[in-house]
Protein backbone atom coordinates (compact mmCIF):
# COMPACT_ATOMS: atom_id res chain seq x y z
CA UNK A 1 0.00 0.00 0.00
CA UNK A 2 2.78 2.58 1.20
CA UNK A 3 4.93 2.27 -2.25
CA UNK A 4 1.35 3.19 -4.68
CA UNK A 5 0.40 6.19 -2.24
CA UNK A 6 4.45 7.02 -2.95
CA UNK A 7 4.21 6.35 -6.35
CA UNK A 8 0.94 8.04 -6.82
CA UNK A 9 1.42 10.51 -4.48
CA UNK A 10 1.13 13.81 -5.89
CA UNK A 11 -1.47 12.62 -8.18
CA UNK A 12 -3.81 11.47 -5.73
CA UNK A 13 -3.53 15.50 -3.06
CA UNK A 14 -3.66 17.06 -6.43
CA UNK A 15 -7.47 14.63 -7.30
CA UNK A 16 -7.84 15.58 -3.57
CA UNK A 17 -8.89 19.30 -3.21
CA UNK A 18 -11.97 19.31 -6.19
CA UNK A 19 -13.37 16.12 -4.52
CA UNK A 20 -13.12 18.08 -1.02
CA UNK A 21 -14.57 21.09 -2.54
CA UNK A 22 -17.46 19.08 -3.77
CA UNK A 23 -18.10 17.82 -0.57
CA UNK A 24 -18.23 20.77 1.04
CA UNK A 25 -20.15 22.35 -1.67
CA UNK A 26 -22.92 19.69 -1.26
CA UNK A 27 -23.12 19.56 3.11
CA UNK A 28 -23.45 23.40 2.99
CA UNK A 29 -26.21 23.26 0.28
CA UNK A 30 -27.86 20.31 2.54
CA UNK A 31 -27.62 22.18 5.90
CA UNK A 32 -29.06 25.24 3.85
CA UNK A 33 -25.95 27.19 4.71
CA UNK A 34 -25.63 28.39 1.12
CA UNK A 35 -28.45 28.90 -1.13
CA UNK A 36 -29.39 26.07 -3.56
CA UNK A 37 -31.17 28.72 -5.87
CA UNK A 38 -27.18 30.15 -6.53
CA UNK A 39 -25.45 27.15 -5.82
CA UNK A 40 -27.53 23.83 -6.54
CA UNK A 41 -25.85 20.61 -4.58
CA UNK A 42 -23.53 19.06 -7.04
CA UNK A 43 -25.80 16.13 -6.55
CA UNK A 44 -28.92 17.70 -8.09
CA UNK A 45 -26.17 19.04 -11.17
CA UNK A 46 -25.10 15.66 -11.83
CA UNK A 47 -29.10 14.76 -11.76
CA UNK A 48 -29.52 17.44 -14.32
CA UNK A 49 -26.34 16.20 -16.28
CA UNK A 50 -27.77 12.82 -16.78
CA UNK A 51 -31.29 13.68 -18.03
CA UNK A 52 -28.99 16.36 -20.25
CA UNK A 53 -27.12 13.78 -21.52
CA UNK A 54 -30.09 11.12 -22.08
CA UNK A 55 -32.22 13.90 -24.06
CA UNK A 56 -29.12 14.18 -26.35
CA UNK A 57 -29.05 18.42 -26.19
CA UNK A 58 -26.15 18.09 -23.80
CA UNK A 59 -24.02 15.89 -26.72
CA UNK A 60 -25.73 18.40 -29.42
CA UNK A 61 -23.95 21.69 -27.73
CA UNK A 62 -21.09 20.06 -26.92
CA UNK A 63 -20.88 19.02 -30.55
CA UNK A 64 -21.81 22.05 -31.81
CA UNK A 65 -19.17 23.96 -30.18
CA UNK A 66 -16.33 21.82 -31.19
CA UNK A 67 -17.03 22.03 -34.22
CA UNK A 68 -16.86 25.85 -34.07
CA UNK A 69 -13.81 25.47 -32.01
CA UNK A 70 -12.29 22.94 -34.22
CA UNK A 71 -12.37 25.30 -37.86
CA UNK A 72 -11.68 28.33 -35.90
CA UNK A 73 -8.53 26.84 -34.01
CA UNK A 74 -7.29 25.96 -37.86
CA UNK A 75 -8.35 28.86 -39.79
CA UNK A 76 -7.06 30.87 -36.81
CA UNK A 77 -3.52 28.57 -35.87
CA UNK A 78 -2.74 27.52 -39.67
CA UNK A 79 -2.04 31.44 -41.01
CA UNK A 80 -0.58 32.14 -37.89
CA UNK A 81 2.02 29.68 -37.89
CA UNK A 82 2.72 30.64 -41.42
CA UNK A 83 3.10 33.54 -41.09
CA UNK A 84 5.00 33.53 -37.94
CA UNK A 85 7.81 31.45 -39.33
CA UNK A 86 7.64 33.77 -42.64
CA UNK A 87 7.95 36.68 -40.28
CA UNK A 88 10.69 34.80 -38.19
CA UNK A 89 13.09 34.14 -41.24
CA UNK A 90 12.45 37.13 -42.91
CA UNK A 91 13.42 40.75 -41.72
CA UNK A 92 11.54 43.15 -43.85
CA UNK A 93 8.05 41.03 -43.67
CA UNK A 94 8.80 41.19 -39.77
CA UNK A 95 9.21 44.93 -39.92
CA UNK A 96 5.89 45.40 -42.21
CA UNK A 97 3.94 43.02 -40.52
CA UNK A 98 4.95 43.48 -36.95
CA UNK A 99 3.46 47.00 -36.10
CA UNK A 100 -0.05 45.95 -37.30
CA UNK A 101 -0.10 43.04 -35.22
CA UNK A 102 1.13 45.04 -32.06
CA UNK A 103 -1.47 47.86 -32.96
CA UNK A 104 -4.27 45.38 -33.40
CA UNK A 105 -3.73 42.77 -30.94
CA UNK A 106 -4.39 44.79 -27.55
CA UNK A 107 -7.84 45.15 -28.79
CA UNK A 108 -10.04 42.88 -26.43
CA UNK A 109 -11.20 40.14 -28.56
CA UNK A 110 -14.58 40.29 -27.10
CA UNK A 111 -15.09 44.00 -28.12
CA UNK A 112 -14.56 43.05 -31.38
CA UNK A 113 -18.42 40.48 -31.32
CA UNK A 114 -20.56 43.54 -32.65
CA UNK A 115 -18.60 43.82 -35.52
CA UNK A 116 -18.16 40.63 -36.02
CA UNK A 117 -22.03 39.64 -35.82
CA UNK A 118 -22.10 42.65 -38.57
CA UNK A 119 -19.86 41.37 -40.54
CA UNK A 120 -20.10 37.70 -40.52
CA UNK A 121 -24.10 37.50 -39.50
CA UNK A 122 -25.28 35.49 -36.54
CA UNK A 123 -24.66 32.08 -38.56
CA UNK A 124 -21.35 29.99 -38.30
CA UNK A 125 -19.19 32.09 -39.35
CA UNK A 126 -19.30 35.02 -36.69
CA UNK A 127 -18.69 32.39 -34.11
CA UNK A 128 -15.71 31.22 -35.79
CA UNK A 129 -14.15 34.10 -36.92
CA UNK A 130 -14.07 34.76 -33.18
CA UNK A 131 -12.17 31.66 -32.10
CA UNK A 132 -9.94 32.15 -34.95
CA UNK A 133 -9.08 35.94 -34.36
CA UNK A 134 -8.36 34.01 -30.51
CA UNK A 135 -6.33 32.05 -31.79
CA UNK A 136 -4.30 34.18 -34.19
CA UNK A 137 -2.87 36.46 -32.30
CA UNK A 138 -0.97 34.04 -29.74
CA UNK A 139 0.11 31.55 -32.16
CA UNK A 140 1.56 33.84 -34.61
CA UNK A 141 3.64 35.94 -31.72
CA UNK A 142 5.03 32.35 -30.11
CA UNK A 143 6.42 31.29 -33.51
CA UNK A 144 8.04 34.50 -34.20
CA UNK A 145 9.61 34.60 -30.96
CA UNK A 146 9.69 30.95 -31.64
CA UNK A 147 12.25 31.33 -34.57
CA UNK A 148 14.21 34.14 -34.01
CA UNK A 149 15.19 32.36 -30.50
CA UNK A 150 16.97 29.94 -33.07
CA UNK A 151 20.87 30.04 -32.58
CA UNK A 152 22.08 31.18 -36.04
CA UNK A 153 23.97 28.81 -36.35
CA UNK A 154 21.93 26.22 -37.46
CA UNK A 155 21.08 28.00 -40.20
CA UNK A 156 24.46 28.46 -41.06
CA UNK A 157 24.55 24.81 -40.96
CA UNK A 158 21.40 24.54 -43.08
CA UNK A 159 23.02 26.56 -45.67
CA UNK A 160 26.62 25.10 -45.28
CA UNK A 161 24.78 21.64 -46.93
CA UNK A 162 22.82 23.37 -49.28
CA UNK A 163 19.18 23.43 -47.67
CA UNK A 164 16.66 25.87 -50.16
CA UNK A 165 14.08 28.05 -48.73
CA UNK A 166 11.76 25.20 -48.05
CA UNK A 167 14.21 22.76 -46.53
CA UNK A 168 15.74 25.38 -43.89
CA UNK A 169 11.59 25.65 -43.47
CA UNK A 170 11.12 22.26 -42.61
CA UNK A 171 14.27 20.88 -41.19
CA UNK A 172 15.26 23.97 -39.00
CA UNK A 173 12.68 27.19 -38.69
CA UNK A 174 9.38 24.71 -37.73
CA UNK A 175 11.09 22.14 -35.72
CA UNK A 176 13.65 24.41 -33.69
CA UNK A 177 10.69 26.94 -33.34
CA UNK A 178 8.17 23.94 -32.18
CA UNK A 179 8.40 24.62 -28.22
CA UNK A 180 6.97 28.33 -28.69
CA UNK A 181 4.36 27.08 -30.88
CA UNK A 182 2.78 24.65 -29.06
CA UNK A 183 2.92 26.84 -26.24
CA UNK A 184 1.22 29.63 -28.49
CA UNK A 185 -1.72 27.01 -29.68
CA UNK A 186 -1.91 26.28 -25.77
CA UNK A 187 -2.90 29.95 -24.94
CA UNK A 188 -4.22 30.31 -28.47
CA UNK A 189 -7.08 27.38 -27.56
CA UNK A 190 -7.68 28.85 -24.06
CA UNK A 191 -8.14 32.07 -25.91
CA UNK A 192 -10.44 30.51 -28.24
CA UNK A 193 -12.83 28.62 -25.29
CA UNK A 194 -13.43 32.06 -23.38
CA UNK A 195 -14.70 33.69 -26.98
CA UNK A 196 -16.67 30.72 -28.25
CA UNK A 197 -18.76 31.33 -25.20
CA UNK A 198 -19.23 34.60 -25.24
CA UNK A 199 -20.23 34.52 -29.27
CA UNK A 200 -22.49 31.68 -28.53
CA UNK A 201 -24.07 33.82 -25.80
CA UNK A 202 -25.44 36.45 -28.63
CA UNK A 203 -27.21 34.99 -31.27
CA UNK A 204 -26.92 31.80 -31.37
CA UNK A 205 -29.30 28.97 -31.01
CA UNK A 206 -26.71 26.01 -29.99
CA UNK A 207 -23.62 25.70 -28.21
CA UNK A 208 -21.98 25.25 -24.74
CA UNK A 209 -22.16 29.33 -24.61
CA UNK A 210 -26.06 29.50 -25.65
CA UNK A 211 -26.97 26.56 -22.90
CA UNK A 212 -25.76 28.71 -20.21
CA UNK A 213 -27.24 31.76 -21.40
CA UNK A 214 -30.33 30.26 -22.58
CA UNK A 215 -30.25 28.22 -18.46
CA UNK A 216 -30.05 31.75 -17.03
CA UNK A 217 -33.28 33.55 -18.90
CA UNK A 218 -34.97 30.06 -17.90
CA UNK A 219 -33.28 30.21 -14.41
CA UNK A 220 -32.65 26.74 -14.69
CA UNK A 221 -29.33 27.00 -12.77
CA UNK A 222 -28.65 23.39 -12.75
CA UNK A 223 -28.58 23.58 -16.58
CA UNK A 224 -25.74 26.44 -16.22
CA UNK A 225 -23.46 24.60 -14.29
CA UNK A 226 -23.63 21.75 -15.94
CA UNK A 227 -22.51 24.04 -19.05
CA UNK A 228 -20.06 25.90 -17.22
CA UNK A 229 -18.63 21.81 -15.71
CA UNK A 230 -18.59 20.82 -19.50
CA UNK A 231 -16.46 23.84 -21.11
CA UNK A 232 -13.91 23.64 -18.06
CA UNK A 233 -13.89 20.14 -18.82
CA UNK A 234 -13.04 20.60 -22.02
CA UNK A 235 -10.55 23.25 -21.17
CA UNK A 236 -8.74 20.19 -19.43
CA UNK A 237 -9.07 17.53 -21.52
CA UNK A 238 -7.32 19.77 -24.03
CA UNK A 239 -4.32 20.68 -22.02
CA UNK A 240 -3.60 16.85 -21.51
CA UNK A 241 -4.18 16.26 -25.06
CA UNK A 242 -1.69 19.21 -25.69
CA UNK A 243 0.71 17.78 -23.12
CA UNK A 244 0.32 14.56 -24.84
CA UNK A 245 1.13 15.63 -28.53
CA UNK A 246 4.03 17.87 -26.94
CA UNK A 247 5.85 14.73 -25.39
CA UNK A 248 5.03 13.53 -28.66
CA UNK A 249 6.50 15.91 -30.97
CA UNK A 250 9.33 17.10 -29.06
CA UNK A 251 11.16 13.74 -27.56
CA UNK A 252 14.22 16.14 -28.25
CA UNK A 253 13.32 18.33 -24.97
CA UNK A 254 15.17 17.49 -21.97
CA UNK A 255 12.89 15.81 -19.39
CA UNK B 1 54.14 16.59 -56.64
CA UNK B 2 53.06 19.57 -58.32
CA UNK B 3 49.22 18.63 -58.63
CA UNK B 4 46.98 22.35 -59.60
CA UNK B 5 46.25 23.07 -55.84
CA UNK B 6 43.01 21.72 -54.77
CA UNK B 7 42.25 25.48 -52.71
CA UNK B 8 43.42 28.61 -53.91
CA UNK B 9 42.88 31.95 -51.93
CA UNK B 10 44.15 34.90 -53.70
CA UNK B 11 44.49 38.19 -52.31
CA UNK B 12 41.37 37.46 -49.98
CA UNK B 13 40.71 40.44 -47.43
CA UNK B 14 37.69 41.12 -45.71
CA UNK B 15 36.60 44.37 -44.00
CA UNK B 16 33.64 45.13 -41.83
CA UNK B 17 32.37 48.58 -40.40
CA UNK B 18 31.98 48.64 -36.69
CA UNK B 19 31.55 51.55 -34.63
CA UNK B 20 34.63 52.66 -34.33
CA UNK B 21 35.26 52.70 -38.10
CA UNK B 22 36.23 49.99 -40.72
CA UNK B 23 38.20 46.85 -39.20
CA UNK B 24 40.27 45.02 -41.42
CA UNK B 25 39.64 41.26 -40.73
CA UNK B 26 41.84 39.28 -43.62
CA UNK B 27 44.19 41.09 -45.30
CA UNK B 28 45.25 40.29 -48.44
CA UNK B 29 45.58 36.26 -47.90
CA UNK B 30 47.14 34.58 -51.07
CA UNK B 31 47.89 30.35 -50.20
CA UNK B 32 47.98 27.29 -52.18
CA UNK B 33 46.78 24.05 -51.31
CA UNK B 34 47.52 20.56 -52.81
CA UNK B 35 44.96 18.26 -52.68
CA UNK B 36 44.54 16.07 -50.16
CA UNK B 37 46.30 18.25 -47.60
CA UNK B 38 45.87 18.75 -44.23
CA UNK B 39 45.85 22.39 -43.51
CA UNK B 40 45.64 23.87 -40.41
CA UNK B 41 45.21 27.64 -39.65
CA UNK B 42 46.79 29.06 -36.61
CA UNK B 43 46.66 32.58 -35.12
CA UNK B 44 45.98 34.39 -32.27
CA UNK B 45 42.24 35.09 -31.04
CA UNK B 46 40.85 37.61 -33.88
CA UNK B 47 43.01 37.33 -36.32
CA UNK B 48 40.42 36.45 -38.85
CA UNK B 49 41.17 33.08 -39.38
CA UNK B 50 37.68 32.19 -38.41
CA UNK B 51 36.07 35.00 -40.95
CA UNK B 52 38.51 33.20 -43.45
CA UNK B 53 37.32 29.37 -42.79
CA UNK B 54 33.70 31.44 -43.69
CA UNK B 55 34.39 32.81 -46.31
CA UNK B 56 35.66 30.47 -48.71
CA UNK B 57 32.91 28.04 -46.97
CA UNK B 58 30.16 30.19 -48.78
CA UNK B 59 28.68 31.49 -45.44
CA UNK B 60 30.27 35.01 -45.71
CA UNK B 61 30.78 37.42 -48.28
CA UNK B 62 34.64 38.95 -49.19
CA UNK B 63 35.64 42.32 -49.71
CA UNK B 64 38.31 41.80 -52.50
CA UNK B 65 40.54 39.07 -53.58
CA UNK B 66 39.25 35.92 -55.04
CA UNK B 67 39.29 32.16 -54.04
CA UNK B 68 38.24 28.61 -55.98
CA UNK B 69 38.02 25.73 -55.06
CA UNK B 70 38.70 23.04 -57.98
CA UNK B 71 35.68 20.61 -58.15
CA UNK B 72 36.54 17.04 -59.34
CA UNK B 73 32.88 15.49 -59.04
CA UNK B 74 30.05 17.41 -60.28
CA UNK B 75 27.88 14.74 -58.47
CA UNK B 76 29.43 15.83 -54.65
CA UNK B 77 28.62 18.53 -52.72
CA UNK B 78 31.76 21.26 -52.73
CA UNK B 79 32.12 21.25 -48.58
CA UNK B 80 30.97 20.67 -45.42
CA UNK B 81 31.68 22.28 -42.43
CA UNK B 82 32.49 20.92 -39.14
CA UNK B 83 31.35 24.41 -36.57
CA UNK B 84 33.30 25.48 -33.06
CA UNK B 85 30.75 25.10 -30.29
CA UNK B 86 27.19 23.16 -30.88
CA UNK B 87 25.44 22.59 -33.94
CA UNK B 88 23.93 19.64 -34.31
CA UNK B 89 20.65 19.83 -34.06
CA UNK B 90 18.81 19.35 -31.05
CA UNK B 91 15.55 18.23 -32.69
CA UNK B 92 16.82 15.22 -34.78
CA UNK B 93 18.71 12.28 -33.05
CA UNK B 94 22.27 11.30 -33.72
CA UNK B 95 21.22 9.66 -36.85
CA UNK B 96 19.43 12.04 -38.30
CA UNK B 97 22.15 14.64 -37.81
CA UNK B 98 24.38 12.82 -39.60
CA UNK B 99 22.43 11.79 -42.56
CA UNK B 100 21.19 15.61 -43.05
CA UNK B 101 23.39 16.44 -45.87
CA UNK B 102 22.46 13.15 -46.97
CA UNK B 103 18.96 13.40 -46.93
CA UNK B 104 19.09 17.33 -48.51
CA UNK B 105 20.85 15.78 -51.01
CA UNK B 106 18.32 13.54 -51.87
CA UNK B 107 20.76 10.09 -51.45
CA UNK B 108 18.46 6.55 -51.75
CA UNK B 109 17.62 5.24 -48.23
CA UNK B 110 19.66 2.35 -48.35
CA UNK B 111 22.93 4.14 -49.25
CA UNK B 112 21.62 6.70 -46.37
CA UNK B 113 21.60 4.03 -44.13
CA UNK B 114 25.23 1.79 -45.46
CA UNK B 115 27.27 5.42 -45.00
CA UNK B 116 25.48 6.50 -41.87
CA UNK B 117 26.32 3.54 -40.24
CA UNK B 118 29.77 3.46 -41.19
CA UNK B 119 30.42 7.14 -40.05
CA UNK B 120 28.79 6.33 -36.82
CA UNK B 121 30.80 3.26 -36.59
CA UNK B 122 34.09 5.10 -36.74
CA UNK B 123 33.46 8.12 -34.68
CA UNK B 124 31.94 5.18 -31.68
CA UNK B 125 28.44 6.62 -32.17
CA UNK B 126 26.87 3.21 -33.55
CA UNK B 127 25.05 2.62 -29.76
CA UNK B 128 23.98 6.28 -29.69
CA UNK B 129 22.09 6.71 -32.69
CA UNK B 130 18.61 6.99 -31.02
CA UNK B 131 20.13 9.31 -28.62
CA UNK B 132 19.02 13.27 -28.92
CA UNK B 133 22.00 16.14 -28.10
CA UNK B 134 20.97 16.60 -24.55
CA UNK B 135 21.60 13.35 -23.83
CA UNK B 136 25.59 13.39 -24.97
CA UNK B 137 28.28 14.99 -23.45
CA UNK B 138 29.97 17.56 -25.26
CA UNK B 139 32.80 15.20 -27.15
CA UNK B 140 29.91 12.99 -28.32
CA UNK B 141 28.20 15.96 -29.71
CA UNK B 142 31.24 17.10 -31.89
CA UNK B 143 31.62 13.44 -33.22
CA UNK B 144 28.14 14.04 -34.56
CA UNK B 145 29.26 17.15 -35.94
CA UNK B 146 31.93 15.52 -38.21
CA UNK B 147 30.42 12.18 -38.51
CA UNK B 148 28.04 14.49 -40.50
CA UNK B 149 30.44 16.43 -42.05
CA UNK B 150 32.66 13.43 -43.65
CA UNK B 151 29.07 11.90 -44.19
CA UNK B 152 28.38 14.15 -46.75
CA UNK B 153 31.13 13.11 -48.50
CA UNK B 154 32.33 16.75 -49.41
CA UNK B 155 35.01 17.78 -52.02
CA UNK B 156 36.43 19.86 -49.08
CA UNK B 157 36.20 19.97 -45.27
CA UNK B 158 36.32 23.00 -43.52
CA UNK B 159 36.67 23.09 -39.52
CA UNK B 160 36.39 25.81 -37.37
CA UNK B 161 38.35 25.04 -34.29
CA UNK B 162 36.01 21.93 -33.22
CA UNK B 163 37.75 21.14 -30.91
CA UNK B 164 38.07 23.90 -28.45
CA UNK B 165 35.39 23.37 -26.14
CA UNK B 166 36.76 20.13 -25.24
CA UNK B 167 38.78 18.77 -22.50
CA UNK B 168 42.40 17.82 -22.68
CA UNK B 169 41.44 14.51 -22.75
CA UNK B 170 38.35 13.92 -25.03
CA UNK B 171 40.41 16.56 -27.19
CA UNK B 172 43.38 14.27 -27.54
CA UNK B 173 40.51 11.02 -28.14
CA UNK B 174 39.03 13.29 -30.98
CA UNK B 175 42.02 14.27 -32.57
CA UNK B 176 43.13 10.78 -32.89
CA UNK B 177 39.96 9.57 -34.43
CA UNK B 178 39.60 12.48 -36.92
CA UNK B 179 42.94 11.43 -37.99
CA UNK B 180 41.98 7.79 -38.45
CA UNK B 181 38.77 8.67 -40.45
CA UNK B 182 40.60 11.36 -42.72
CA UNK B 183 43.27 8.91 -43.58
CA UNK B 184 40.41 6.87 -45.25
CA UNK B 185 40.27 8.94 -48.06
CA UNK B 186 42.73 11.77 -47.16
CA UNK B 187 40.55 15.06 -47.73
CA UNK B 188 41.71 18.26 -48.68
CA UNK B 189 40.99 19.84 -45.00
CA UNK B 190 41.22 23.66 -44.21
CA UNK B 191 41.38 23.41 -39.97
CA UNK B 192 41.68 26.36 -37.80
CA UNK B 193 42.59 26.37 -34.31
CA UNK B 194 44.34 28.60 -31.95
CA UNK B 195 46.24 25.36 -30.34
CA UNK B 196 50.00 25.13 -31.81
CA UNK B 197 50.04 21.75 -30.45
CA UNK B 198 46.91 20.51 -32.52
CA UNK B 199 47.87 22.14 -35.39
CA UNK B 200 51.58 20.27 -35.38
CA UNK B 201 49.54 17.26 -34.69
CA UNK B 202 46.67 17.16 -37.47
CA UNK B 203 48.76 19.29 -40.15
CA UNK B 204 50.28 18.65 -43.05
CA UNK B 205 50.84 22.41 -43.29
CA UNK B 206 50.10 24.82 -41.19
CA UNK B 207 49.57 28.56 -41.74
CA UNK B 208 50.20 31.08 -39.15
CA UNK B 209 48.77 33.97 -38.89
CA UNK B 210 48.96 37.99 -37.86
CA UNK B 211 46.91 39.42 -34.90
CA UNK B 212 44.36 41.87 -36.33
CA UNK B 213 44.45 42.24 -39.56
CA UNK B 214 44.62 38.61 -40.32
CA UNK B 215 47.96 37.98 -42.73
CA UNK B 216 50.05 34.96 -43.18
CA UNK B 217 52.83 35.47 -41.89
CA UNK B 218 54.35 31.95 -42.17
CA UNK B 219 53.81 28.65 -43.56
CA UNK B 220 55.38 25.58 -42.38
CA UNK B 221 55.13 22.08 -43.86
CA UNK B 222 54.71 19.53 -41.56
CA UNK B 223 56.80 16.41 -42.52
CA UNK B 224 55.94 14.07 -39.41
CA UNK B 225 55.67 10.53 -40.81
CA UNK B 226 51.74 9.19 -41.57
CA UNK B 227 49.72 7.42 -39.89
CA UNK B 228 50.28 9.31 -36.66
CA UNK B 229 50.21 8.29 -33.52
CA UNK B 230 48.92 10.86 -30.95
CA UNK B 231 51.30 9.48 -28.01
CA UNK B 232 54.29 8.60 -29.67
CA UNK B 233 54.47 12.17 -31.31
CA UNK B 234 54.72 13.51 -28.05
CA UNK B 235 58.19 12.42 -27.56
CA UNK B 236 59.16 13.18 -31.32
CA UNK B 237 62.17 15.58 -31.25
CA UNK B 238 61.03 16.83 -34.55
CA UNK B 239 57.32 17.13 -33.37
CA UNK B 240 59.17 19.19 -30.14
CA UNK B 241 60.81 21.63 -33.10
CA UNK B 242 58.23 22.50 -34.61
CA UNK B 243 55.98 23.62 -31.66
CA UNK B 244 58.85 25.61 -30.88
CA UNK B 245 59.30 27.21 -34.12
CA UNK B 246 55.66 27.77 -34.84
CA UNK B 247 54.75 29.55 -30.86
CA UNK B 248 58.47 31.31 -31.94
CA UNK B 249 56.11 32.77 -34.72
CA UNK B 250 52.99 33.73 -32.75
CA UNK B 251 54.61 34.68 -29.76
CA UNK B 252 54.89 38.08 -31.09
CA UNK B 253 51.81 37.81 -32.58
CA UNK B 254 49.83 36.62 -29.47
CA UNK B 255 51.84 39.86 -27.76
CA UNK B 256 50.45 41.96 -30.59
CA UNK B 257 46.76 41.02 -29.94
CA UNK B 258 46.99 41.42 -25.78
CA UNK B 259 48.83 44.56 -26.62
CA UNK B 260 45.62 46.04 -29.09
CA UNK B 261 43.18 44.71 -26.10
CA UNK B 262 44.51 46.70 -23.40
Amino acid sequence: MKPLLERHGDRLIGVLSPILLLIVWELLVRFHWISAQFFPAPSSIAVTFVKLARTGDLWLNVGVSLRRLLLGFIIGGVPGLLLGIVMGLSRPIRLFIEPLIASTYPIPKSALLPLVLLIFGLGESSKIAMVAMGVFYPVIMNTVTGVLQISKIYFDVGTNFGAGRWKTFRTIALPGAAPFIITGVKLGIGMGLILISIAEMVGADSGLGYMIWNAWQLMDVETMYVGLFMIAFLGFVFTLLLDEIERWLLPWRAA
Amino acid sequence: MDAPPKISLDGLSKTFASRSGLVTALDNVSLNIAPGTFCVVVGPSGCGKTTLLRIVAGLEERTSGNFSIRRDDRSRPLNAMVFQGDSIFPWMNVWDNAAYGLKLRGVSAPQIREIVSHYLDRTGLRRFAEYYPHQLSGGMRQRVSIARAFANDPEVLFMDEPFSALDEQNKLLLQEELLRIWEEHKKTVIFITHSVDEAVTLGDKIVIMTASPGRIKAVVDVNLPRPRNILELRRDREFGELVFQIWGYLRTEVDAARAQVN
